[in-house]
């Protein structure tokens, strides 16, 4: 296809590059969060918080690139849904570094003590969360609207576990009262990826709106 | 397609793609070229206007036309105004001020212009000139009002004037405009028609076939990409 925007072309390409890159480092945040809980390490947990600042820049990066096209470029049809996604998107992402570092914050709080469990769920759900975010990205790339389906799917499953980290923490608290104080920091980490995973579900209904112009309501 | 009442429908597409003379054929202007051949019908309340017992002249009077560069008469302001109404046999003084008055101030011009109606309309900006033009086009009080191209000769002011004038002037006439301008057609119309060689593509609610358009085709015009 021949186009008469190539330069505008461009411009949509990096904007998607840079959400491109968003993503990933936003990705590596929730892994590093989750990870410095399981290893009580403090030094990646302070990295988690500090790469922040670098997640807030790039949203504000993408917004105004997002703002500056809209205002010179007019954009119509796809290339206005290309645009407005990829501010809604650079939203859901700053939003799931926030709750990466609410995570990292736990891990601080927490340095020092035992865990009164093995950890074993939220692991896996920081896994699979990880995957969402991580599938997602591939089919806002690839325009891929099966894909992104696939991500909303796999919200229910982080919902089974949530619950199932809930009960378990419960039975722990009713058992032995002096956990509570822990058991309820492990539950907002399950209550935290919980959010990143809605916010995942979030980026693959606004892929298929992209592709589609249609928004579906995925998340319940 | 249907030319919805009291809505502003735009014609878009490609140069040469037809959108002017399918406005011409809605009041019969393309009777003017010869070995010009219409198939098809135009139906306006009912009536197709290609039947053989309708009045060309009442029918352009009821389908008033504002061409793209502003083609006022070689004469007064009020002369301009009251040329309709004259020529379809009103002589009354009293009342050919009325219908002037009341055509200025429904083309947005009459403050602009009501100190010196005697002067050459030829004196006014392109601007003015325009929204005179479509003045006269009220006065001879039409039911459908067809603009082709009517702001690609003004500049952004008069542009942004003559596009609240449409806004105005759709509570009271049906408009069918073709435009070059997308940003306009997206600001102005209610409804959308894309053509291109000679067809139309894509018709529907502008928001629709700006936002998601069903057609490949429209999709590639409208974001500046032909396949």
């Amino acid at each position: 296809m021949i186009s008469a925007r190539p330069s505008f072309d461009r411009e949509l390409q990096e904007l998607q590059q840079d959400i491109l890159r968003m993503g990933s480092m936003v990705e590596q945040q929730i892994y590093n969060a989750v990870e410095s809980l399981v290893k009580k390490d403090e030094k990646l947990a302070n990295k988690v918080i500090e790469d922040d600042d670098i997640v807030d820049e790039m949203e504000h990066q993408i917004e105004d690139k997002c703002v500056k096209l809209i205002a010179r470029q007019h954009p119509l049809a796809k290339d206005l849904r290309v645009i407005f996604t990829g501010v809604k998107i650079a939203t859901d992402l700053e939003r799931m570094s926030d709750n990466s570092i609410d995570i990292a914050r736990t891990t601080i709080r927490l340095l020092g003590q035992q865990y009164i469990k093995p950890l074993i769920d939220i692991p896996r759900m920081a896994y699979l969360t990880r995957e969402m975010v991580r599938t997602a990205l591939d089919a806002y790339i690839n325009q891929d609207v099966a894909a992104a389906q696939k991500v909303c799917d796999s919200d229910d499953e982080i919902d089974h576990l949530y619950s199932q980290i809930f009960r378990e923490l419960l039975v722990i608290m009713m058992e032995d009262p002096k956990t509570i104080s822990q058991a309820t920091q492990l539950l907002f980490v399950g209550r935290y990826l919980e959010r990143i995973a809605d916010h995942a579900t979030n980026l693959g209904e606004w892929i298929i709106y992209l592709v589609t112009g249609v928004k579906k309501e995925l998340n319940n | 397609m249907e030319v919805k009442k009291n809505k502003v429908t735009a014609l878009i597409g490609p140069s040469g793609c037809g959108k002017s003379t399918f406005l011409r054929t809605l009041n019969r202007m393309n009777d003017l070229i010869e070995d010009a051949r219409i198939e098809g019908k135009i139906i306006l309340d009912n009536k197709n206007i290609y039947d053989p017992d309708v009045d060309v002249v009442d029918l352009r009077k009821r389908i008033g036309m504002v061409f793209q560069r502003p083609n006022p008469f070689p004469m007064s302001i009020y002369d301009n105004i009251a040329y309709g109404p004259r020529i379809h046999g009103n002589r009354d003084k009293k009342k050919l001020d009325e219908i002037v008055e009341k055509s200025l101030q429904g083309a947005a011009l009459w403050d602009e212009v009501k100190d010196r109606l005697r002067d050459s309309a030829l004196g006014l900006s392109g601007g003015q000139q325009q929204r005179l033009c479509i003045a006269r086009v009220l006065a001879v009080e039409p039911e459908v009002v067809l603009m082709d191209e009517p702001c690609s000769a003004l500049d952004p002011i008069s542009t942004m004037k003559i596009e609240e004038l449409i806004e105005q002037l759709k509570e009271n006439y049906t408009i069918v405009i073709v435009t070059h301008n997308m940003q306009q057609a997206g600001r102005i119309s209610d409804y959308t028609a894309f053509f291109l060689t000679g067809e139309i593509v894509e018709f529907g609610l502008t928001e629709d076939l700006f936002y998601n358009p069903k057609n490949k085709k429209t999709e590639d015009y409208i974001t500046g990409r032909f396949g």
